[in-house]
């Protein structure tokens, strides 16, 4: 027998829509040897989960394997039948996925799930596996590993939950587990600790793993080799190092790139400058709850002052406030030196045109039933007053200004459109009333890299053209070294941090804002090793910041 | 405990005060009656002593406020008043109360154990019928039997219950006598006969019932079957059959009782127009005949029973889903 | 108790057949993937539904008397399953007529339409014709009573039928093939009005709950939670007892506050869905854009938000039209819905339903209180079979 673990040959899926069959991944090859890592990576709808779950002999409902083999140590999963595939999955083949929290059972204990399979598959009786359950949470780093497992899945916190995942994968002593996007869900200081334990013990008892994600930088860390997928097709494969430092693809490149976009840096604030917004000790709540503790911060006109933290830093209530949705228990915003109405409810026209948003999910901030013409029409009409044929020029202006067509998208539903085009019609409606301000709420974390870089460059040309000063809400610190003039870094309702970017990302700095800076994965396949040296392996984490 | 023990208090609470509210609806309802329903009882040619003697009886000489809290004082206590047809054959012969009185509660009671022996039939044949019919419907979905039962079970929905229930008369009394068309039930019945003379129906309201919950049944399961925990026990190798016990069935068991309890909520709308369909003698029946003869206190027992039966019914579905929900039942 | 004994033999030899059924099968295509995985109730499903099939086709060509004696059975069942084979074509033919026929969009529709749609759509557009020109399609008036009474279904006259009335003519002389067709008109009529109703108040307090929020919320959810606490029927049956007492000796009078006391109880319902569907789209970024905006309530309503929950209420609208349906018929049937002597489904079944119990020797006569029912069960059905699919088609074929 040949040292492959696993073999796919020409592996074709199609998945059904609309009563017929349309190809997902159009003929595919992996070969997986044993102790080894392949990462996987692809824009959504790359397919590579599919893939992942087809390594399994596994497909979901209305999706099937049309042609192909998938060699599992010699067994051809395709053919198998399913009691053949039931006695390897989960005992020799084993599955890690995006979301712990939806794929642990609400009803058992931890515990109870985790011993399952090595008791169906007979492998070992219920009190050892118990025993080797605890010692696996022990491994992977879990606090109190010894009681974790007797709790319910909703009383574990999510990088927990992840790292109990892997530990029920790990149950069996399994020879090749899939990890289809383990850390996305999760917050980037939060992430690192999972990598590492990860990464530890798949290393510690040689498993072959294919880890499958969208995040370059996280690949880098774990695989051996990279594969790199697009629509559905093989773009091309190379291992680690030679894949970041000499892609032979256009695409590969263009990728790669993404992360080296950067804008000039701007001369110093002129310290006696009335900025255009500026937010003074607001203190906010959500019920009796405080969520936000005396918060100032200003933005200058012209600039960009990147919000940054985790989710729950209040970085989203913040521009609530600013807005006027959620009015300040204490404190008051300044629009140009004056003092806004705290309420939307009680600002004039003129007041609500001048500070705009665009939203994070551009499907939820388009109304699906109105035309790209009528979106971004009515705010031309509303405060500009203008009809008829004016209006129509004006809104052909604008969809020139963010780079589509005029006349080919003037008729069109959002429905109609791409992730990266209904963004831009976001960023037009904003435009239309020729605001001095913006917000940008996590405008690029739901697209794709290359499309989100688009967007980003085309926000940097429009502040440059029209002098627009924005709020950029992020929690991806790329994006912020990428766009950001000033930064402001919260935690937990509270500014922890502020200055312009070139002092903040560099030393010293505050604790937290270190943490959240180097928890960022970088390109070099050595930085999180690294990383775990500098840090010492108790002060990762959800313990770095519990010590805060 | 304590949190889930404060929830099920805050729903009980919440019950009660929608029973409090329900009654305050129908007795404002009843009272909106045109003019003085004395009058209009006993018809124009009464003597003035005739209808006062009814308003007596009736107690219509009191501020409604005062009647509505002796009405819901007695209500608690079990005493519905006396039926109008009481209160008339007595204004008539001039007898006062005491003697022979047929309480609206007397009247009540025997019929509203009929009716809840029919509800029970029907229920003991339609909860596990529909509970397995939708889980098999879940798991064979867009089958060709998918699709069938979707069909049939749909037209069952449709269909008034009175054409199912002449449906099942036609065939299974008329054509191939296997059960008697008209439930002539009376106390003191051997169970087996009496079970024989419910059968039909029960049937019918069996058949109303069954698909409602079975559709529900099979949304539920098939919402839960598309959940990533059961992708997860697939990919960990278990066998069908475990998944299905489980892992499903323990997440299914909220669902599925809320089903239950909402379409026994439905059996006792049913229940009106089955039980005049066969002349059952149950509690639908006497409302549907003091409806035609306007006898408002036994009406407005009838119609604050009824509410009672239907508030109790969503109440427990309630409490059951919030004690089988994992997440409250083991709190942080 | 034989009976049980004979079902649970004929159970477990359809189980028996089954397993051979499989292990044939498995042989027989050298182990296909489908058979080898086959779970034994697949294959009792398979060989339950072949027998029922080889049992209704047999019994279907049995003879329709014996010894001169009607045996009603298989009439009835000839009948059944005639019409349910008539209306298939039917639908089959309409929808392929509607597939080649008929604009672009028209035929992209019917394309990807079931069976069962196309027949729901071609009921409710006969009932639409039916009920509008019911005055021109009827061959006597609703409330005339004609010669003869108690004429049997079918125009037979050697069977006391006689051609002039095809559906028989009920205990009082009227014909019933003309009450059917007013019944359209009358039933149907009142029904979609109501639920018109139903809409307009519930689904404007819907939407107001669900923009305005806050204490106008609370007011209506609560009421709205007290009403619905008691069943509708039983609602229904107590408001109609004041209803006809206030309408006195004026049989019209209680048709319309009928309208009114049905419209009000389903609004409650349709409250609930308005206002659920408001405040999912109440909170979509597009709405709050547009409040950012400074637009007024009238544009959010009706410019914002009624265009995104035209679907789902026009399917809610399918449901709660039967369910209105449904009880205007039982209230009639239980005799304080529409009064007579207007024709009504509802009062037909009632009043022909002692014609049932000559089934079994005078099968012609027992079939028209099961016309009327199932005229309201037909009508239903197809409603429901359109709203179904909708509802299928917008969930975006998740299954």
């Amino acid at each position: 027998m040949s040292d492959l673990l696993l073999k796919i040959r020409g592996l074709k899926i199609e998945g059904r829509s609309d009563e017929t069959w349309n190809p997902i991944i159009n003929g595919i090859d992996v070969d997986l040897k044993k102790g080894e890592v392949l990462g996987m990576i692809g824009e959504s709808g790359a397919g590579k989960s599919t893939v992942g779950l087809a390594a399994m002999g596994y497909t979901r409902d209305g999706v099937r394997i049309s042609e192909g083999s998938v060699e599992f140590d010699g067994v051809d999963l395709v053919k198998a039948s399913a009691s053949v595939k039931r006695s390897l999955l989960g005992k020799r083949i084993a599955y890690v996925a995006q979301s712990a929290a939806a794929s642990f059972n609400p009803a058992h204990k931890l515990i109870d799930q985790h011993t399952e399979g090595p008791v169906q598959h007979g492998v070992s009786s219920r009190a050892e596996s118990e025993i080797d359950g605890i010692e696996l949470y022990r491994r992977l780093r879990l606090p109190s590993p010894e009681e974790i497992g007797f709790r319910y899945p909703h009383q574990v916190s999510g990088g927990q939950l992840q790292r109990a995942m892997t530990a029920m994968a790990m149950a069996c002593r399994p020879d090749l587990i899939i990890f289809d996007e383990p850390t996305t869900a999760l917050d980037v200081t939060t992430q690192i600790e999972v990598l590492a334990s990860i990464r530890d013990i798949v290393e510690q008892f040689d498993t072959a793993a294919i880890y499958i994600t969208h995040d370059l930088a996280v690949v880098a860390q774990m695989a051996d080799r990279i594969k790199v997928l697009l629509k559905g097709d093989e773009v091309e494969e190379a291992d680690t190092r030679t894949m970041l430092t000499a892609p032979t693809e256009d695409y590969t490149k263009s990728l790669w790139a993404v992360r080296s976009f950067e804008r000039p840096a701007k001369p110093a604030i002129n310290v006696n400058a009335t900025p255009v917004v500026s937010v003074r000790n607001v203190t906010a709540a959500y019920g009796t709850v405080d969520v936000l503790h005396d918060v100032s911060f200003d933005i200058h006109a012209g600039r960009t002052v990147a919000v940054v933290g985790e989710s729950g830093s209040g970085k989203s209530t913040a521009a609530r406030c600013i807005t006027g949705l959620l009015p300040p228990r204490i404190g008051h915003i300044e629009f140009d030196g004056q003092q806004l109405p705290l309420s939307y409810k009680q600002r004039d026209k003129s007041q609500l045109r001048q500070a705009q948003m665009i939203y994070q999910m551009a499907d939820t901030a388009l109304n699906p039933r109105k035309s790209i013409g009528e979106t971004i029409g009515r705010p031309v009409e509303f405060y500009m007053g203008l009809k008829g044929r004016e209006k129509r020029k004006r809104v052909e202006e604008l969809l020139a200004e963010i780079e589509l067509e005029p006349t080919e998208y003037f008729n069109r539903l959002p429905s109609e459109l791409s992730g990266g085009q209904k963004q831009r019609i976001g960023i037009a409606r904003a435009l239309a009333a020729e605001p001095q301000f913006i917000i940008c709420d996590e405008v690029t974390s739901a697209l794709d890299q290359l499309v989100a870089e688009g967007i980003l460059r085309l926000l940097a040309k429009l502040q440059d053209e029209l002098g627009l000063s924005y709020m950029f809400i992020t929690h991806d610190l790329a994006t912020v070294r990428s766009i950001a003039d000033e930064v402001v870094v919260m935690k937990d309702g509270d500014v922890v941090e502020q200055g312009p970017k070139k002092e903040m990302f560099k030393p010293p700095h505050h604790a937290y804002t270190d943490l959240l800076l180097s928890s960022v994965p970088e390109m070099d396949p050595d930085w999180l090793t690294n990383l775990l040296q500098e840090r010492g392996v108790d002060n990762i984490g959800d313990a770095a910041v519990d010590k805060m | 405990m304590a949190g889930l023990l404060g929830i099920i208090l805050q729903r009980l609470l919440l019950g009660i005060a929608t029973l409090f509210a329900v009654s305050i609806i129908i007795f404002v309802a009843v009272n909106a009656l045109p003019g003085d329903f004395a009058q209009s009882i006993l018809g124009q040619g009464a003597t003035p002593e005739a209808v006062e003697a009814i308003r007596n009886q009736l107690g219509l000489n009191e501020s409604p406020p005062t009647r509505y809290f002796k009405w819901l004082l007695g209500a608690v206590q079990g005493d519905l008043g006396i039926p109008m047809s009481q209160a008339l054959f007595q204004s008539f012969t001039g007898s006062s109360t005491g003697g022979d009185v047929v309480t609206v509660f007397d009247q009540i009671i025997p019929r509203l154990k009929n009716t809840m022996f029919l509800a029970g039939v029907s229920a003991a044949i339609s909860v596990p019928l529909a509970v397995t019919l939708g889980i098999l419907t879940a798991l064979f979905r867009n089958t060709a039997f998918d699709k069938a039962m979707n069909v049939s079970t749909l037209s069952a929905i449709s269909s008034p219950e009175f054409f199912l229930a002449y449906i099942l008369i036609l065939f299974l009394a008329v054509l191939n006598p296997v059960f008697p068309s008209l439930s002539n039930i009376f106390p003191g019945m051997e169970f087996g006969d009496r079970l024989n003379k419910t059968m039909l129906p029960a049937l019918t309201l069996t058949l109303a019932v069954t698909a409602q919950m079975m559709r529900m049944t099979r949304a539920a399961i098939i919402n839960l079957l598309a959940s990533p925990y059961i992708e997860m026990a697939r990919l960990k190798g278990l066998s069908p059959m475990r998944v299905i016990v489980k892992h499903a069935l323990p997440n299914a068991l909220a669902p599925i009782i809320t089903v239950v309890a909402l379409n026994l909520a439905y059996l006792v709308t049913g229940v009106v127009v089955v039980e005049v369909v066969f002349v059952y003698p149950g509690i639908g029946q006497l409302f549907v005949d003091s409806v035609k003869i306007r006898d408002i206190p036994v009406v407005q027992a009838c119609c604050l029973i009824f509410a009672a039966v239907y508030i109790l019914l969503n109440l427990t579905a309630d409490v059951l889903s919030i004690i089988s929900n994992p997440r409250l039942r083991h709190p942080k | 108790m034989n009976a049980l004994v004979w079902i649970l033999g004929g159970l477990l030899v359809i189980l028996a057949i089954a397993w051979v059924f499989r292990f044939a099968t498995q042989k027989a295509t050298d182990n296909k993937p489908y058979f080898r995985d086959m779970p034994l109730s697949v294959a009792f499903g398979y060989v339950f539904a072949a027998a029922a099939l080889l049992l209704s086709i047999w019994y279907f060509f049995q003879p329709k008397a014996v010894d001169g004696i009607p045996s009603a059975g298989v009439i009835f069942f000839r009948w059944a399953i005639i019409g349910l084979l008539g209306f298939a074509a039917a639908a089959w033919v309409f929808r392929t007529v509607f597939r080649n026929v008929g604009s672009e969009n028209s035929k992209k529709l019917f394309r990807s339409m079931p069976l069962t749609a196309a027949f729901g759509v071609m009921i409710i557009i006969v009932y639409a014709i039916v009920s509008i020109f019911a005055g021109l399609i009827a061959p006597y008036g609703q409330e005339e009573i004609l010669g003869a009474a108690n004429v049997v279904a079918g125009g037979d006259p050697a069977i006391g039928g006689n051609p002039e009335y095809p559906l028989g003519t009920d205990q009082i002389g009227r014909d019933i093939l003309s009450r059917l067709i007013y019944g359209a008109q009358n039933t149907v009529g009142i029904a979609f009005i109501t639920t018109c109703l139903a809409f307009i108040l519930g689904g404007t307090l819907g939407f107001l709950a669900a923009v305005l929020g806050g204490w106008l919320d609370q007011l209506l959810s609560r009421m709205v939670d007290a009403l619905m606490a008691i069943p509708s029927l039983i609602f229904s049956l107590l408001l109609m007892t004041i209803a006809t007492a206030w309408a006195g000796s004026e049989a019209w009078l209680v048709t319309i506050y009928m309208i009114f006391i049905i419209a009000v109880i389903d609004s409650t319902r349709v409250f609930r869905l308005s206002r659920a569907v408001g405040q999912s789209i109440v909170v979509m970024d597009y709405i709050e854009a547009a409040k950012l905006r400074g637009e007024g309530m009238g544009y959010l309503i009706f410019r914002e938000i009624l265009p995104n929950a035209l679907a789902p209420l026009l399917a809610e609208f399918g449901l709660r039209f039967c369910f209105v349906f449904l009880t205007i018929a039982s209230l009639s049937f239980l005799g304080v819905g529409i009064q007579p002597p207007k024709a009504d489904w509802g009062t037909m079944v009632r009043d022909l339903s002692p014609f049932i119990n000559y089934a079994s020797f005078a099968p012609n006569a027992a079939v028209t209180p099961l016309l009327a029912a199932g005229a309201i069960a037909l009508l239903t059905v197809a409603v429901n079979f359109v709203v179904d699919w909708m509802l299928h088609k917008s969930s975006g074929l998740k299954e």
